[in-house]
Order: structure tokens, then sequence, then C-alpha cells
């Protein structure tokens, strides 16, 4: 399992503890007479959809999907590590900007870093779909 | 498989039915812990590379995480619907609650070594 992968599955197993934590705090809440601040609801969900289940298959795509032979077999690796951190940034800032910002100027940008993070992991990734599913990407024409 | 198949159902009867919206959280969580999880932990258990010597409690761990997450998840399928009409069921949500979180915890202990090793 290449090293990027293994950091992808160590931050999704730390979002999916981070997200149960904030999921089972909401569940007891009214039995145990606690009342929930209004960002554990959004900090849960981004927690679990995009920092679990979002960067865990983007880990498990890196390490599984066929190399192709013309470098080094997984893309290009800088850009890699750059979707990986812009997108962590992101889950981070969507999640828990709500407690620092409650009109949603901080969870716009975290959202604005996942689409970054996630464009860029696309990109890198796209040579190494099969070819009957991801035709080969083509600079734009010249108008 | 069949928490997929009853969270489709709560769902279908959550939509049909206004007055059981409130068995809307019981079907996204059916779906995505019941039936995306479990997925996603017993593909991984099965997958991911083994290390050479890999604890003896590794399996148990999984066995433990197995049943825990079950567990509160059927006290929750119960409990949640329950709520709002007996006491008993707002009761049971925290040990459900608590049920999931420990299933995590040693689904996660007992995939560790294999995402460590190199």
């Amino acid at each position: 399992m290449p090293r990027l992968s293994r950091w992808f599955l160590c931050a999704a197993a730390f979002y999916l503890l981070g997200g149960v934590t904030a999921g089972a705090l909401m569940l007891s809440a009214p039995a145990i007479g606690v009342t929930i601040p209004g960002w554990v609801l959004p900090l849960h969900i981004e927690f679990v959809m995009i920092g679990w289940a979002v960067q865990l298959a983007m880990g498990i795509a890196y390490w599984i999907l066929p190399r192709h032979r013309s470098d080094h077999g997984r893309g290009n690796e800088p850009l890699a590590w750059a979707a990986f951190l812009t997108l962590n940034a992101g889950v981070l800032l969507a999640g828990t900007g709500w407690l620092i910002t409650p009109a949603g100027g901080l969870p716009a940008l975290g959202h604005g870093a996942e689409l970054l993070g996630a464009i860029g992991f696309a990109i890198n990734i796209w040579r190494r779909l099969p070819r009957s599913i991801a035709p080969p990407l083509r600079p734009l024409p010249i108008l | 498989m069949i928490c997929l198949l009853l969270g489709l159902i709560a769902g279908a009867v959550a939509t049909i039915s206004p007055s059981m919206a409130a068995i809307r959280p019981t079907w996204i969580h059916l779906i995505t812990v019941g039936w995306l999880t479990q997925l996603i932990f017993g593909v991984a258990l099965w997958m991911f590379p083994r290390p050479r010597t890999e604890p003896a409690k590794a399996g148990t761990l999984g066995w433990v995480g197995f049943w825990l997450l079950n567990a509160g998840l059927l006290l929750r399928i119960v409990g949640e619907p329950m709520r709002g009409f007996t006491a008993s069921g707002a009761a049971i949500l925290p040990i459900s609650a608590l049920l999931q979180l420990v299933a995590v915890a040693s689904l996660l202990w007992a995939l560790w070594p294999r995402v460590r090793a190199r």
C-alpha cells in the first residue's frame, strides 16, 4: 500500500471516530438532558460523509487502480499529496467552521477547498482509469 | 444487505406517510451505517494485506465490532420511533450510541495493523 493511501486511510479513521462521537452525543442528548449546539450536526455529516467515506474511497483508489507505465505509476505524486492536504483542510474548515463563523463563511471556504482537492485527485487518477471508461484528456482546441 | 433492504423500506414508508417522518434518521442510518459502513469494514477485513504476524486478537475485535454495531443499530431502530411515545424509547438511545461508538473503535483497532504494516 503506498504511503499516501495509508495517510488517506488514517485520516478517514480519524474522521470516522470524530463523526461517530458527534453522532453518539446527538443521539444520547435528549435522554441525558444535554442540549447539543447546532454546529454538531453539520460536523457529524461532514466528517462521516466526506472525511470518512469519500477519503476512504480515494485512498483505496490511489492504491488499487491499475498503474500506468509512462511514469512512476501512480501519476503526479506532489499533486496527489496537494489534493490530500487540500481536501483535509476543507473537511476541517467545513466541519468546524460553523463553530467559529455561524454565518457560514468558513464552511463555504471549506467546501471550496474540498472541491479543489477532489478536482486535483480526479485529474491525477484520470489516466489510471480503464480506457473504456475514461477517454484520454486532450487540450481544448484554440478558437 | 438486510440493513439495505430495511433502509429502503423505511425510506419508502417515511416518504409515503408524513406521520412516519420520525423514522427518517433511522432510514438514513440503516443505509449509511448498516449497509455502507458494514460493507466497507467487511471488504477491508477481507482484502487489506495482513502483516506477517497479525495479532490473534484481530479476528476477535472484528467480531466484537460486528455484533456491537448491529446491536446498537437494532436498539436505534426500536428506540428512535418510540422516542416520542415512551420514556424507555429515549432511554435506550444512549446505549445504542455507546454500542455503535465502541463497535467502530473496535473495527478500526482490528484494521489498524493492516494499514500500518509495510
